[in-house]
C-alpha cells in the first residue's frame, strides 16, 4: 500500500511537472495543427529540437545571451516550419506527413552526427545554458520546497512555473484564435480545402501559418524541457514523443482549446502510474523478475502508448471529454 | 553497410550510456546492447525527474569498447586489446571476440590509452593511422574507440573504385527497401491507408527467422522461408482483425493513420521487450570476406541479396503483370468501387495484398539482417526510406515504389561520396523533400483532378 | 423531409429575359461570337496520360445569361470546369474573363474576382454550423489576417454585418431555421441549397454550378431551380452542369454540349434535340463509352459513391475515399 501511495504521488507530480508542460506545449502545437487546421505534422519533436539546441548552441557554443537563443531557437521552428511547408503544403496531406517525419528522425540523427559535433557536441550534447534564466527566479533555486506532498527542487518549479505560465498564454491565444473569422476560416480548410479555395481563401498561406505557430509552440516546448533537465541531447528528443502528444491530444480532445493540456497532465499521470506501479510490483515480487525485468518498464510505456492510441481512436474518437455525434459527422 | 567505419558507428551508438552493475561484466558484450538501449529509454522517459539526463543519473562506472573488422577480413577475432593509463600503467586487457569487439572496464574518468599489438592483425591488414589511440572517457559512459583498420579495398590499395562500390552497395540496399516498399504502395493504392506500421512486418521477418535460426537450429534458407510464410500470416492478420474491421466502420483516413502509428510503437517496442535492445547476427554465413570483383568488392551473401531480390521483384512484377491477381490487385488499386462493380472481390484481393506485403516485408528484414545484423526498431528505421522511395516513385503505384526505392537506395549510398557516412540518411531525407519541391506526383505518378 | 414550397412564376415569362433576347439571333454554331461575351476560352487543353479530357478551341458565354453544359459522362465537363475556376492546370490556352486572362491564377484569385463555383461532390463544411459556412464565403473580411484576427475591435462590426446579410440568404433559401446546426447533419438537398447560397455570400458575378441538381429530392428541386433563376434576375451569369435535359430546356438560354473534350453543339435549349452530332454523342455514349472511356466510368463510380457517401452522412473514410481519390486521379 505504501508503494502504491508512493506511486501515485510521484505520478500526480509527473502530471504537473515540467515534462507535463513540454508535452502539453507539443500538443498544443499540433491541436493548432491537426486538430484546427487538419494538417498532419508528425515531426514535432522537430520543432523542439530546433527550439531546445537554439538556446543550448547559443548560449553554450556561441556563448550568446540566453534570451538571443531564445529568439534563435524560435526562429530556427519557424524556419523549419517554412521549409517543411513550402514544398509539401500545396500537395495533399500526406506528403506533409512523410516530410515531417522525415525530418525529424533526419535533424536527430543530423545532431548527433559526428561532423555536427562542433556545433551540437553530437550525442553527448550540451548543457550549462539555463543558469540566466535560474537566476531570475524570485525564490532560491538550490532548496528543495515542499509542496501537496511531494518534493520539488526551486530549479524545477521555476521551470515549471513559467512553463505552465507559457501554456496558459498558449491557450489564451489558441482561443483568441479559433473564435476569430481566422479561425473559421482554418477550421473550414480541415473540412474540405477546396471548397474554401472556392470561396476566394488563400488556402496555402492559411495552412502555412498555422504550420508556424504549431511549430512554435513546439519550439517552447523543447525550450522548457531543455531547460529542466538542463541539457539538450539529440537522443532527449525521439519522435515516438510526438506520438505521445498526439495520444495525448486525442485523449483530451482535438479542436478544444483546453484538450491538449488536459491531455498532457492526463498522460503523463497515467504513463509515470503505469511506470513506477510496475516497477514496485516488479520490485516487490508480485510480477516474477522472469516474466518482466524494471528495465522492461521503459519499453512498456510505449507499448502503452500504442495500444491507448489504437483503443481510443478505435472506441473513442472524440476523447475523454468530446462529442461523439461530432466527431462522427466527419469521419476525419 | 559493411564498411568498417559503419560498424564502429553503428557499435559506438549503442553503447552511449553504459549499463552498469552487471553481474557478469566480461562475455557480456552482446548483451550489453540491450541494456544500453533499454537504459537510454530508461535515461529518457521513466523515473521521476533528475534522471532525465542520460549517464549520470544511472551509471556508475566507466569502459572503453570498440570492433576491429574490415570489410575484406570481416571481424578479427581474439586480439589482445591493452588499455593503459597516459603514464603506461596497464588498467586492463581483453580479447576480441568472434564479432571482433572488445571491451574494458576502466577504474575512472580521464584519459586512457589502447593499444591493439602491432603483429596481431591477420595478413593484409593494417593499420591505417598507427596501433594505440588515446580517448577521454566521461564520468558514467562507454566510450567508444574507433581503431582505423585497411584492408585494401578503399583508398589507394586494391582495385575498388569508389563510386561503382557504392553504386553497388547502393543497388543492393535499395533493392531490400523495394522489396518492403511495395507492399507499403499496394496497401496503400488498394485501401487509402498510409501504414505507419509497415516497418514492423520487416522487423517481424527478421526477428522471427533469427529465433528459428540461432534458436531453433534450423539453417538461415528454410528459416527464411518460414519467417516468410509468417509474415504473410501477419499481414494477413493485419487486414482481418484490424484493418478491414476498421474499413466496415467507415474509419476515417487519418484515424487509421494514427492507429497505424500506435500499432506501429505497439509492436516495436513489444519487440524490443522480446528480442531485447542489442544487435544480433544469424548464425550462418558469418564473416564472410568480400570477394574482389575488379571495381568492387562484395561478400558472397550481399551478392545473393541482390540476386534473391531482383528475382523476388521481378516474380512480383510478372505477377502483377500476368496473373489474374496480379491484374486485380492493379485494377483495384486504380479504381476501388470500378473493379468492385466488375466483380472483383476486392476484399480477396486486399487480403492477398496484405499477405503478399508481409511476405515480401519479412524477406526483406531477413535480407538486411543478415548484413546489417537483426534489431528491434531495424524497420522503423528502414520506413523513412521506403517512404521517400514510394513517394519518389509516385503513391500507390507498384512499379513506382520498385523504382523510387532502388533511387533512394543508390542515392543514400552513393551521398556518401560527398557527407559523412553517418549523416547519409539525412540527405536520402533531403532528396525527398526536394523531389517533393519539383514532382509532387513522383517518376510515375500523374497529377490529380479536383472536383 | 418536408417538402419545399415551389416557387411560384419562376417558369413564367422566359422569352421576356434580356439574355434570351440577345442570343435570340446567334447563330447555333460551335464557337460562335456571343453579343456580349462574359468567359471567352481560346484553345484550351488538358490531357491525362493519353487521354484528352478537355480540347475546346472557342467558347463564349453570355453575360447575365444561364448557360447550360450538357455532355455524356466523361465529356470533360467538370474538367473544364475545374481549368476555368484555377482548380487545375491545362496543357495549353488561354482564357478570360472580363478581358481579364484568368490563365495565371490559382483558384483563389478566380474567386476573389467574382467567378465562384459550387462541387459536384457538395463540399459542405461539416463539423462547422450552417451560419459560419455562410459567413466564410464573405469576402474582403479583417478578421480572417492573423494578426488582426487577435483584436476583436477590428471585425466585429464586419462580421455583424455579414450574419446579418447571411441570415437574409438562408432565409431565402429556407435554412434559416438550421443556422446552428452543423452542416454535417444536413440533407443531400440542403447540402446542394448551402453551397449555392454560401457561393453568393461573396457576391459573384459569375456562379459556376457542377450538377445542382444530382441526389436532390424531387421537392426540393423546383426550389433549386427558382434560385439558380432568381440568380439570372440578379444580373448574374450562371454557368451549369446538368444531366436532367428538362431541367436544361426550363432554365437554360443557351446550352453548350460536350462530348469527348470537344465542344460539339451550342444553340438555345430547343436547337439541340434537333442536332445529329448531340444525339450521336449520346447514343455513342450509351453504346461504347462505358467500355472505352475509362474517364466515364471513373465518374460513374464516383457519382455512385458520392451518393452512398451522401447516405451515410458524408466524409471522407477509409475506403470510400481511395475511390473518391483514384476515380478522380486521371
Amino acid at each position: 500500500m505504501g508503494e502504491f501511495i508512493d506511486a501515485l504521488a510521484i505520478a500526480l507530480k509527473a502530471g504537473i511537472g515540467f515534462q507535463a508542460v513540454f508535452l502539453a506545449l507539443l500538443a498544443l502545437g499540433i491541436n493548432m495543427q491537426f486538430g484546427y487546421t487538419g494538417l498532419l505534422n508528425f515531426g514535432q519533436i522537430a520543432f523542439a529540437m530546433v527550439g531546445a539546441y537554439g538556446i543550448a548552441v547559443s548560449v553554450s557554443q556561441w556563448g550568446l545571451n540566453f534570451w538571443v537563443g531564445v529568439a534563435i531557437g524560435i526562429a530556427a521552428a519557424v524556419a523549419l516550419a517554412l521549409l517543411l511547408g513550402l514544398p509539401t503544403l500545396r500537395l495533399r496531406a500526406d506528403y506533409l506527413a512523410i516530410a515531417t517525419i522525415a525530418s525529424a528522425e533526419g535533424l536527430r540523427l543530423l545532431f548527433r552526427s559526428v561532423s555536427a559535433t562542433p556545433v551540437t557536441n553530437g550525442s553527448r550534447g550540451i548543457s550549462g545554458f539555463n543558469s540566466t534564466f535560474r537566476e531570475l527566479a524570485p525564490w532560491d533555486t538550490g532548496r528543495r520546497y515542499r509542496i501537496l506532498g511531494t518534493f520539488w527542487s526551486g530549479a524545477d518549479l521555476w521551470v515549471t512555473t513559467v512553463g505552465w505560465t507559457l501554456v496558459a498564454l498558449g491557450c489564451l491565444l489558441v482561443w483568441s484564435l479559433v473564435r476569430s473569422p481566422w479561425g473559421r476560416v482554418v477550421k473550414s480548410i480541415r473540412e474540405d480545402e477546396d471548397a474554401v479555395r472556392a470561396l476566394g481563401k488563400n488556402v496555402y498561406v492559411y495552412k502555412m501559418q498555422a504550420l508556424v505557430l504549431g511549430g512554435v509552440f513546439g519550439a517552447l516546448g523543447g525550450m522548457i524541457y531543455a531547460i529542466g533537465t538542463g541539457s539538450a541531447t539529440p537522443d532527449q528528443y525521439q519522435n515516438a514523443n510526438t506520438f505521445l502528444a498526439y495520444a495525448a491530444l486525442i485523449l483530451g480532445g482535438a479542436a478544444r482549446v483546453l484538450g491538449p493540456v488536459v491531455g498532457a497532465m492526463l498522460m503523463y499521470f497515467i504513463i509515470q502510474f503505469a511506470d513506477s506501479g510496475l516497477r514496485s510490483l516488479i520490485e516487490t515480487g508480485v510480477i516474477p523478475e522472469g516474466l518482466l525485468s524494471t528495465t522492461d518498464v521503459a519499453q512498456i510505456r510505449f507499448v502503452i502508448i500504442g495500444l491507448g492510441l489504437i483503443l481510443l481512436l478505435v472506441f473513442r474518437p472524440q476523447g475523454i471529454f468530446g462529442d461523439r455525434r461530432e466527431v462522427m459527422l466527419d469521419a476525419r | 553497410m559493411t564498411h568498417p567505419t559503419d560498424r564502429v558507428r553503428r557499435h559506438g551508438r549503442r553503447s552511449r550510456p553504459a549499463r552498469r552493475g552487471s553481474p557478469t561484466p566480461a562475455g557480456a558484450a552482446s548483451r550489453r546492447g540491450v541494456t544500453v538501449l533499454r537504459l537510454l529509454l530508461v535515461a529518457l522517459f521513466t523515473a521521476g525527474l533528475a534522471t532525465l539526463i542520460p549517464g549520470t543519473a544511472i551509471a556508475q562506472g566507466e569502459s572503453v569498447s570498440g570492433t576491429l573488422r574490415t570489410s575484406l577480413s570481416g571481424p578479427i577475432e581474439g586480439v589482445e586489446v591493452v588499455v593503459t593509463t597516459p603514464d603506461g600503467d596497464e588498467v586492463g586487457t581483453d580479447e576480441t571476440d568472434e564479432n571482433g569487439r572488445f571491451t574494458i572496464e576502466v577504474p575512472g574518468p580521464g584519459e586512457y590509452t589502447v593499444t591493439v599489438p602491432e603483429d596481431a592483425l591477420p595478413e593484409g591488414v593494417e593499420f591505417n593511422a598507427g596501433n594505440s589511440r588515446t580517448v577521454t572517457v566521461d564520468p558514467g559512459r562507454n566510450q567508444g574507440v574507433i581503431i582505423g583498420l585497411d584492408d585494401g579495398s578503399r583508398g589507394s590499395g586494391g582495385g575498388t573504385v569508389r563510386w561503382v562500390q557504392l553504386f553497388v552497395d547502393g543497388l543492393r540496399f535499395g533493392l531490400l527497401i523495394a522489396m518492403a516498399a511495395v507492399g507499403l504502395s499496394l496497401i496503400f493504392g488498394t485501401t487509402g491507408l498510409t501504414n505507419f506500421a509497415h516497418g514492423e512486418l520487416v522487423t517481424i521477418g527478421a526477428i522471427v527467422a533469427w529465433f528459428i535460426n540461432v534458436d531453433g537450429g534450423v539453417p538461415l534458407i528454410p528459416a527464411a522461408l518460414l519467417a516468410m510464410v509468417i509474415g504473410a500470416l501477419i499481414g494477413a492478420a493485419n487486414e482481418r482483425l484490424l484493418w478491414r474491421p476498421l474499413r466496415r466502420r467507415g474509419t476515417g483516413l487519418v484515424a487509421a493513420l494514427v492507429i497505424s502509428i500506435g500499432l506501429s510503437l505497439l509492436l516495436r517496442y513489444g519487440y524490443q521487450i522480446f528480442f531485447g535492445g542489442s544487435s544480433e547476427a544469424y548464425a550462418d554465413f558469418r564473416g564472410q570476406r568480400a570477394v574482389d570483383y575488379g571495381p568492387f568488392n562484395l561478400t558472397d551473401k550481399d551478392l545473393y541479396s541482390i540476386i534473391i531480390a531482383l528475382v523476388v521483384l521481378l516474380l512480383v512484377a510478372l505477377m502483377l503483370q500476368r496473373t489474374a491477381i496480379g491484374k486485380a490487385m492493379r485494377a483495384v488499386a486504380d479504381n476501388r468501387d470500378l473493379a468492385a462493380s466488375s466483380g472483383i472481390d476486392v476484399n480477396r484481393v486486399i487480403l492477398v495484398v496484405w499477405m503478399m506485403g508481409g511476405a515480401l516485408a519479412a524477406l526483406g528484414g531477413v535480407l538486411l539482417g543478415l548484413s546489417d545484423e537483426v534489431q528491434w526498431d531495424m524497420g522503423f528505421r528502414l520506413l523513412l526510406l521506403m517512404f521517400a522511395g514510394v513517394t519518389l516513385g509516385g503513391l500507390g503505384t507498384a512499379y513506382g515504389a520498385l523504382v523510387g526505392s532502388i533511387v533512394v537506395g543508390v542515392f543514400v549510398q552513393m551521398s556518401t561520396l560527398v557527407i559523412p557516412n553517418d549523416v547519409k540518411y539525412v540527405g536520402g531525407l533531403l532528396l525527398l523533400i526536394v523531389i517533393l519541391m519539383v514532382r509532387p506526383q513522383g517518376i510515375l505518378g500523374s497529377r490529380v483532378r479536383v472536383g | 423531409m418536408p417538402a419545399e414550397p415551389i416557387r411560384t412564376g419562376a417558369t413564367a415569362s422566359r422569352d421576356r429575359l434580356p439574355a434570351r433576347e440577345a442570343l435570340r439571333d446567334v447563330p447555333w454554331e460551335v464557337g460562335v461570337a456571343k453579343p456580349d461575351p462574359t468567359i471567352v476560352v481560346d484553345g484550351v487543353i488538358r490531357t491525362f496520360g493519353g487521354l484528352t479530357a478537355v480540347s475546346v478551341d472557342h467558347l463564349e458565354i453570355q453575360r447575365g445569361g444561364i448557360t447550360g453544359l450538357i455532355g455524356p459522362n466523361g465529356a470533360g465537363k467538370t474538367t473544364l470546369f475545374n481549368l476555368l475556376t484555377g482548380f487545375d492546370q491545362p496543357d495549353g490556352g488561354t482564357w478570360s474573363f472580363d478581358g481579364r486572362p484568368l490563365g495565371k491564377l490559382a483558384s483563389h484569385q478566380v474567386a476573389r474576382l467574382g467567378v465562384v463555383r459550387t462541387f459536384q461532390l457538395t463540399k459542405a463544411l461539416s463539423r462547422l454550423t450552417v451560419l459560419q459556412n455562410m459567413l466564410l464565403g464573405a469576402q474582403g473580411q479583417r478578421g480572417e489576417g492573423f494578426f488582426s484576427a487577435l483584436v476583436p475591435g477590428l471585425w466585429r462590426g464586419q462580421e455583424q454585418a455579414n450574419t446579418e446579410k447571411a441570415l437574409e440568404l438562408l432565409r431565402r433559401f429556407k435554412l434559416d431555421a438550421k443556422k446552428d446546426d452543423f452542416a454535417g447533419t444536413l440533407s443531400g438537398g440542403q447540402r446542394k441549397l448551402l453551397e449555392m447560397a454560401r457561393a453568393l455570400m461573396s457576391d459573384p458575378k459569375v456562379v459556376m454550378l457542377d450538377e445542382p441538381m444530382a441526389g436532390v429530392n424531387p421537392a426540393l428541386t423546383q426550389s433549386l431551380l427558382g434560385h439558380v433563376k432568381d440568380l439570372r434576375e440578379q444580373g448574374m451569369t450562371v454557368i451549369f452542369v446538368e444531366h436532367d435535359m428538362d431541367v436544361v430546356r426550363d432554365i437554360s438560354d443557351w446550352v453548350v454540349v460536350m462530348a469527348a473534350g470537344n465542344v460539339i453543339a451550342e444553340g438555345p435549349p430547343e436547337s439541340i434535340s434537333q442536332n445529329q452530332a448531340v444525339v450521336d454523342a449520346y447514343l455513342g455514349a450509351h453504346h461504347d463509352a462505358p467500355l472505352t472511356i475509362e474517364e466515364e466510368d471513373a465518374q460513374l463510380a464516383e457519382a455512385e459513391a458520392s451518393i452512398s457517401r451522401q447516405g451515410r452522412g458524408g466524409g471522407e473514410s477509409l475506403s470510400s475515399d481511395a475511390t473518391h481519390r483514384k476515380g478522380g486521379d486521371r
